[in-house]
């Protein structure tokens, strides 16, 4: 069984690579349990986003 | 039939690429926001993303396409950040921007002996992070979060996010393996991650 470091570990590399079938199984199992992890995926996307967006220079044109 | 021209010819690409003022004005933003945050000075960092670029384009000779492109753009200004550093005496040489973090971090803080979440480190929900970045002052909190990260993850951080590298370039840039980037970029994550709920969401952002 996963815990929450082990989580967030392949949520992390999920990013980089494509995760095994047993990865993807056990990591949708622990979040159907941990909403800690839920949200964390979550985040992953929204940080990568944000990320993309201060690269574009959004946060210069809402500074001003 | 399509009669479009004929633009699968190695020069060709390289003459349309250059052409692409979208293109190009798109990687100089990315390479000033990493320099900007590598250099802490907005104007080393124009000047060596200027240098940079006038330097890759002049002994442009093949590219395979615009990913070929970023990656030898970015190597040369990775050289020339380093070169900066050196010069500003902030770093004794280029080899200790990649030096060896401590391996042993620790993450009791964030987790328990069990590896579970601590109850007041469990991820909250953010509500809409994009409501977030209409807001000024989120952006200097991003800001600071990012100087927050540790030197090495906060490269390879950038490297990955920023100027969009995949993780074999990554590694071949800065010789490090697959896992240690994978270890370098998971704490990264979850160091920014915490930093950005703390600081923010947590407030009320």
């Amino acid at each position: 069984m996963l815990n929450c470091h082990d989580a967030t570990r392949l949520m992390s590399q999920s990013q980089e690579r494509a995760l095994s079938l047993v990865e993807q199984m056990s990591l949708k199992l622990h979040k159907m349990m941990c909403s800690g992890c839920r949200h964390f995926d979550e985040q992953m996307g929204a940080i990568r986003m944000v990320t993309r967006a201060y690269v574009q220079g959004k946060n210069e044109q809402e500074k001003r | 039939m399509t009669t479009k021209p004929n633009h699968q010819e190695i020069t060709g690409n390289v003459v349309h690429l250059l052409a692409d003022a979208e293109f190009l004005e798109a990687i100089r933003r990315q390479l000033l926001a990493f320099a900007t945050l590598q250099l802490g000075d907005i104007h080393l960092a124009e000047d060596a993303v200027q240098e940079a670029m006038i330097g890759a384009l002049k002994n442009a000779t093949s590219f395979s396409g615009r990913a070929a492109l970023k990656t030898w753009i970015f190597a040369i200004l990775k050289n020339k950040i380093a070169d900066t550093l050196r010069q500003k005496q902030r770093t004794v040489n280029a080899s200790s921007l990649l030096r060896e973090e401590d391996e042993d971090e620790d993450w009791s803080e964030l987790f328990d002996r069990q590896g579970f979440w601590q109850p007041d480190e469990r991820p909250a929900p953010w509500g809409n992070p994009e409501k977030s970045m209409h807001q000024g002052q989120f952006w200097l909190v991003f800001e600071a979060c990012l100087e927050g990260l540790p030197p090495r993850q906060a490269r390879v951080f950038m490297m990955r996010e920023f100027i969009e590298l995949d993780a074999d370039e990554i590694c071949a840039a800065v010789g490090l393996t697959t896992s240690n980037l994978h270890v370098l970029l998971h704490r990264s994550r979850l160091r920014l991650r915490e930093c950005l709920e703390n600081k923010w969401y947590l407030k009320g952002g």
